[in-house]
């Protein structure tokens, strides 16, 4: 393989947008020599002005060639780009003479650039002539968009991230922001901070970090939020907080609406009942709701993956628009998206049921217009006259053999999809799987035919939308490593590949987008029908323009040429009539039953410090810090029934498959509920893809999978014995996963210089020597060993040359010190810096001195652990702000706030017992 | 000489209840003696300490190092006794009489006997004889060159023939036989050391602490034969001695030296001849007094119980109690209390007690590093420390010691004790401590902090 690197000219501070959530925040990228030093937040970019979560400012620490596809593999085999591209092409045309145009289907994802998206769109749709392409969207907020088109007629966010700021009232629902969308958190912390009037209401089963701002908490049951919203709308109604004038001027389908809302016993006490919570503070939300003009009510994924996620999100818009609290400052239904790119997908028309730039195949004359928009001298593009499968139908259909080639871009269905072993059998199926991917090693790429490397962040060019329709730039600082190439490339080659030659000769991303931009405004005027999506204003622009683009929000037309903060401001909607409309919802359980069998509802989600399959966020050791194992979050008293001990190993299952993972009590739950976190994948974990537990089953209007719905049983996890083994680099790469056959359970945890495995023997199948086994298995004979073999407890380093290479201690986790120690260990040894003595002497323990241990880490931007926090409220620092400016903790991305403010309680009441006690001995003395 | 009738021991800080103390020993129990009594009120009048060497009181446990050329003799020398710190400004007066042999007591008169003639009257009299090298019955023991280190003429011998270099076996693997053969070596000789049992020092260490002990002087240049025993000490014409010959073999180990450190033995001479209650030793109670109210013995050449000695911890502890009853109180009685051992073999640490070989009931903790030659066994029962042996790296010794000694249940830190205190400490402080490190357990509060709780959800739990 030949690695080509350029060298860019010079040192450089680049301003590019993060490629996590659907914040979209601006980033400034420090380069020194070809290298990513650092990221910080761009204080001039709208949607962060400055901040950055820990997972932003932790990019520089993910790059790197390690584990990077260099070179395209067919069947297997490294190729060069000639014959990568001509086999796809020519595959894929072999199936389509045979099987016909919608045997080929594609399944992008929000990670790609609006560009990369745009070329898929045209050459899936506009020239393979296939509508089955569909992305991961689907699984994130495809029913917040089927809601938004049902009811204001477009795709369209109305609010903006400054709503959240200038609203009385917000509330979130199924939205754990201080986790998932960290900054926006940060945001709203300070917006309370300066209007002690604000109230924030958080609508969630469990009780989440975000919890932290919550003036009301209203932990619901699962799925009952439709009942919720419905209930308050049937309240505004009775007590007359209606906006009868808005209603009237600027909408439809309120009576019927508020009929469905008042089906059945829609008394408050009814619908507390329903939805468990206590009617008195479902009535204070309900006051607090209907007395306020500025609400937002801002939602996510614990709304929208539900098989009546559509149905959940019209209940929220229809409450806005019975109370006219939309387009104004402050006011207005906001789903935020989970993707960065999630938003500009959506414009290019890149999910299933859409045709190109926010046009569906119903609309009227799109399939001809967007045809003739396509079309060149010679070619004539040959669209689908209907839409194609959404995700989870399309992988039925390739279960079926009906879809016969699939090309995968940028996300791993394996683990996202719901029934994903099911998924996983389609895919080993399908008689061609072509992957785009950046990373060598993935259950997908595993799997696939042909395996395209594709560049990543740092390296890509192009636009990305926001969850408040912000365009911004990503830019390429960097040059890909090795063969990797462009999305946008590679789909134009390919499509040139194919014959279409003349319809994909870009030559850089700029042209992509203007022609975007001029699809966006191609007979887009009152004598067409009016869409709202137009960014025609940006058509025009040459490179240097699109090189300097300025973050701007769409509408950017010829009246708003400086882009549209908020959209519906003057009540007009983009319904044929200019009316919205309220939508009659009957609330619907969730689709997957409980049964005596599987008596648990599972809940799955984002946890604060990774991203998705974690193939980036687990390159930077800080970030694994925080959880570093799969995990299921369980409540105190299900534990107990179950025979479950905190941080022990779990087995639970489904009808579908299983997980294997590491027990946490938490309070946070309600009981007869279990939380478990979707990033891992099998090749982090034996068994922990969420995926695999949940049942394909999709809301009828969104084709989103009910993915907070599981039903699920949980026992222990039986075994012989827990193991934590750390291997250095070298080692790793060496041993590969040879460490962990025979587990019955195991996480590979990657350090900064090197990886350490959690194992767990099978007790069916083995009684571990592990003085033979590490002599078997590793290369670098055992040096200081510490054994208690009456209690099975073993601790023992390989030291070679003095350099730490590896370290194993057998015993339960909860004896493991932190792993800081080792890691610089490790580190110092990449550096040829060898053990001295003391250091040697140390190694079974894991620190300089015992008393050193920092506990868990609960500040990751600063790596300060709990045992310093505690420390230094101990010594008086009484305040969060008190402790960062002693420990910095907290100061970066402020994602810990809620913890430190907990340990900061957590004291106060122990300092009081203290006191209490000391006061109950004197009065007794 | 006073003659005292006094009998009656007076309180503390009164008139001295013994106004004439004579110590028969100079060694290092003696010295000590004089030193401790030297700071309390109510000491004699006046001290006589009569030494059979030609030379002042030594450091004995130094004569190892001498040996080994890492000190010279002045650096042996113990302080001439001061007595200058009695707060009362009651000191001692004290006559110190070298190269003077006591032949025997007059107990009926308190009065010694010496070689010389001389005639030293008592009102109370201290042995504090100790012991030599133990002679054990094989042919050929009384070569010329066939001796033991036990003092600075024994030290002085070994050096001098290690001046003619050549061979020499020193027989007995003990600490005082390896400290020998250390500095047989150093001074140039090639030594083997024969160690009857199958391990070196096999009172204090396990087999791999001794198997470790015996690479590392190995490694060193010294010869270790353990299991084996001299069958007997050839010696040629002229009545030196040339070779030993090991039962059960034919060959010889030529030598011209023969060290023999297989134990020592008490000297109870005069005591034993003027009708003292003798067993091995003198046998004291827990006073330290023989069987005549005027004369205690001290250190190695006295027995308490079935004990003798040999280290010197538990003797300091004897001198303890024996000057408080010479000053005329008396208080805690003497008692034998467990005592780790504390050795150094010229560079190399070693730290044991309790046990030696794990029992049936014991649970075996151990650390081994043998690159770096370190290693720790810890015995424990019922969750209990109940020995340990350290070799190499014995910092924490005492604080095991200690933890063995307040018998702590210690089965929660266990995980942590080979590690070390610090560790085991800040896990003992985190096991007490009220906070709970469970991160999660911070929505607790936070539900504590809502404004009216979800009473469903938080009856249910």
């Amino acid at each position: 393989m030949t690695q080509h690197r350029q060298q860019p000219d010079s040192d450089l501070l680049a301003r590019t947008t993060c490629p996590y959530c659907g914040v979209g925040c601006g980033v400034k990228a420090q380069l020194v020599e070809g290298r990513m030093v650092d990221v910080e937040g761009d204080d001039q970019h709208p949607a962060n002005f400055g901040r950055l979560c820990v997972k932003g400012s932790a990019l520089a620490e993910t790059l790197g060639d390690r584990g990077r596809l260099l070179q395209p593999l067919v069947d297997g085999r490294a190729v060069d780009w000639q014959v990568a591209l001509s086999e796809t092409a020519s595959r894929i045309q072999a199936i389509r003479d045979e099987k016909g145009n919608a045997a080929i289907a594609g399944y992008l994802s929000g990670q790609l650039l609006t560009e990369d998206y745009y070329v898929a769109n045209k050459l899936f749709k506009g020239f393979l002539g296939t509508p089955h392409l569909d992305t991961n969207s689907r699984l994130c907020m495809a029913s917040a968009v089927a809601a938004y088109k049902r009811s204001f007629g477009a795709d369209a966010v109305p609010c903006n991230y400054e709503d959240l700021e200038e609203a009385e009232l917000v509330v979130l629902v199924g939205s754990n922001l201080a986790w998932n969308h960290p900054v926006l958190f940060q945001r709203l912390r300070v917006a309370k901070a300066r209007n002690p009037l604000m109230r924030v209401v958080v609508i969630d089963p469990r009780v989440t970090d975000s919890c932290e701002l919550a003036d009301l908490y209203l932990g619901i049951r699962p799925g009952s939020d439709a009942r919720l919203f419905n209930g308050l709308l049937a309240w505004m109604a009775d007590k007359g907080r209606l906006d009868s004038l808005y209603l009237q001027r600027h909408t439809n389908g309120f009576e019927e609406a508020l009929a469905a809302a008042r089906e059945g016993e829609s008394s408050i006490e009814a619908v507390a009942a329903d939805c468990d919570v206590d009617t008195e503070r479902l009535e204070t939300f309900y006051y607090w709701f209907a007395s306020q003009l500025h609400v937002v009510t801002l939602y996510s994924q614990g709304v929208n993956q539900s098989t009546s996620g559509t149905d959940k999100c019209h209940t929220i818009i229809n409450c806005h628009l019975a109370g006219g609290k939309i387009g104004l400052p402050g006011a207005g239904p906001f789903s935020i998206t989970g993707q960065p790119n999630a938003m500009g997908g959506r414009e290019v028309g890149g999910l299933a049921n859409q045709l190109a730039a926010h046009m569906d195949y119903d609309s009227p004359g799109a399939l001809e217009r967007v045809t003739r928009f396509w079309s060149t001298p010679s070619l004539t593009p040959d669209l689908p006259e209907a839409p194609g499968y959404k995700a989870v139908e399309l992988f039925e259909a390739i279960e079926r053999g009906e879809i016969q080639a699939l090309w995968i871009m940028a996300t791993n269905p394996l683990v996202s999809l719901p029934d994903a072993n099911r998924v996983r059998t389609a895919i080993e199926r399908c008689p061609l799987v072509i992957v785009s991917e950046c990373m060598l090693d993935t259950d997908l790429v595993e799997l696939a035919d042909i395996v395209l490397p594709a560049s990543g962040w740092s390296e890509k060019d192009g636009t990305v939308t926001n969850s408040e329709r912000r365009i911004s730039r990503q830019r390429g600082m960097l040059p890909p490593p090795g063969e990797a190439r462009h999305d946008w490339w590679i789909i134009s080659q390919v499509a040139t590949h194919l014959g279409y030659s003349e319809a994909f000769s870009y030559a850089h991303p700029a042209e992509i987008f203007t022609e975007h931009a001029r699809l966006s405004g191609f007979e887009n005027d009152t004598q067409h029908q009016r869409r709202l999506f137009d960014i025609s204003a940006l058509a025009e622009l040459d490179q240097d323009g699109y090189d300097a683009l300025e973050p701007i929000q769409w509408p950017v037309s010829v009246d708003s040429p400086r882009g549209t903060a908020r959209l519906f401001e003057d009540g007009r909607f983009a319904t044929a009539d200019g009316r919205a409309r309220l939508w009659p919802i009957t609330p619907r359980q969730p689709h997957q039953t409980l049964s005596s069998e599987y008596p648990l509802r599972l809940n799955s989600g984002r946890i604060r410090d990774q991203w998705h399959t974690m193939t980036r966020t687990s390159r930077a050791a800080r970030l694994m810090n925080h959880r570093s194992e799969p995990f299921v979050e369980v409540h105190e008293a299900d534990a107990r029934h179950y025979h479950l001990t905190d941080r022990q190993l779990a087995r639970i299952t489904a009808a579908t498959g299983e997980m294997r993972v590491r027990v946490r009590i938490s309070p946070a739950q309600r009981r007869g509920e279990i939380f478990v976190p979707i990033h891992w994948t099998d090749r982090l974990s034996s068994a922990a893809r969420s995926g695999s537990l949940f049942q394909g089953v999709t809301d009828p209007l969104s084709g989103q999978p009910e993915s907070k719905h599981g039903a699920v049983a949980i026992e222990p996890l039986a075994m012989a014995w827990e193991a934590s083994l750390i291997v250095d680099e070298a080692l790793d790469i060496q041993l590969g996963s040879a460490v962990h056959e025979a587990s019955i359970y195991w996480t590979r945890i990657p350090l900064e210089h090197g990886v350490c495995w959690q194992l767990a023997g099978d007790p069916f199948v083995e009684q571990r020597d592990w003085r033979e086994w590490l002599t078997r298995m590793l290369p670098v004979a055992v040096g200081p060993v510490a054994e208690d073999i009456s209690a099975a407890r073993l601790r023992a380093a390989g030291i070679e040359n003095g350099y730490l290479r590896w370290w194993l201690m057998v015993g339960p986790i909860g004896e493991l010190p932190g792993l800081g120690w080792i890691s610089q260990r490790l580190e110092e040894a990449a550096h040829a810096q060898p053990l001295t003595d003391d250091q040697r002497r140390r190694v079974l323990a894991a620190c300089d001195d015992g008393s050193a241990n920092q506990g868990p880490v609960v500040c990751s931007c600063h790596q300060v652990g709990r045992t310093a926090i505690v420390e230094a409220i101990r010594q008086g620092d009484d305040s969060v702000e008190a402790l960062g400016a002693r420990l910095a903790c907290g100061t970066q991305c402020g994602s810990c706030i809620p913890e430190l403010k907990s340990v900061l309680e957590e004291e106060k009441s122990h300092a009081n017992a203290i006191t209490a006690d000391t006061a109950r001995a004197v009065a007794v003395g | 000489m006073n003659n005292s009738a006094m009998t009656q021991p007076h309180a503390a800080g009164t008139a001295p209840a013994i106004r004439h103390l004579v110590i028969v020993g100079n060694g290092m129990a003696a010295h000590r003696l004089i030193e401790t009594l030297g700071c309390m009120p109510g000491a004699p009048e006046h001290i006589t300490v009569i030494g059979d060497e030609p030379h002042g009181a030594y450091n004995r446990i130094m004569l190892s190092p001498w040996l080994a050329g890492e000190i010279d003799t002045e650096g042996l020398a113990l302080a001439p006794p001061t007595a200058d710190h009695s707060p009362q400004g009651q000191q001692p007066r004290i006559t110190t009489r070298l190269a003077l042999r006591v032949t025997g007591i007059n107990r009926r008169q308190r009065r010694l006997e010496c070689a010389d003639g001389e005639l030293i009257d008592y009102d109370h009299l201290v042995l504090a004889t100790g012991s030599r090298s133990a002679m054990p019955d094989i042919a050929g023991i009384n070569h010329q060159g066939v001796g033991g280190f036990r003092d600075l003429a024994d030290a002085r011998a070994l050096a001098d023939s290690a001046e003619q270099g050549g061979q020499a076996v020193v027989v007995g693997g003990g600490l005082l036989g390896l400290e020998a053969a250390e500095g047989l070596r150093k001074r140039g000789m090639q030594v083997t050391v024969l160690q009857r049992s199958h391990r070196l020092m096999n009172r204090q260490l396990d087999d791999t602490a001794a198997a470790m002990l015996a690479q590392q002087l190995s490694e060193r240049g010294i010869q270790i034969r353990t299991g084996v025993q001299v069958a007997e000490i050839l010696g040629d014409a002229e009545g030196c001695v040339s070779a030993v010959r090991l039962q059960g073999e034919d060959t010889h180990l030529p030598a011209q030296r023969v060290v023999m450190t297989t134990g020592i033995t008490a000297n109870v001479e005069p005591g034993r001849s003027a009708g003292l209650v003798c067993d091995r030793a003198l046998v004291v109670d827990d006073q330290l007094l023989t069987s005549d109210c005027h004369i205690s013995a001290l250190g190695e050449c006295c027995q308490f119980e079935q004990h003798t000695y040999g280290l010197v911890e538990p003797i300091w502890r004897q001198v303890e109690v024996l000057a408080r009853r010479l000053c005329g109180s008396t208080g805690v009685p003497y008692h034998e209390a467990s005592c780790a051992t504390r050795l150094k073999v010229s560079g190399i640490s070693l730290f044991a007690f309790g046990p030696t070989d794990a029992e049936g009931d014991h649970e075996v903790l151990t650390y081994h590093d043998n690159e770096r030659g370190e290693y720790r066994r810890l015995l424990l029962t019922d969750g209990r420390l109940v020995g340990a042996v350290l070799y190499g790296d014995t910092r924490m010794g005492p604080w095991l010691f200690e933890l063995s000694q307040q018998g702590v249940g210690l089965d929660a830190v266990r995980h942590s004790l080979l590690l070390g205190q610090a560790d085991t400490e800040a896990l003992m402080a985190e096991q007490s401590s009220c906070v709970d490190h469970d991160p999660d357990n911070r929505l607790d509060n936070q539900l504590k902090h809502q404004p009216s709780k979800n009473k469903t959800h938080q009856e249910a739990a």
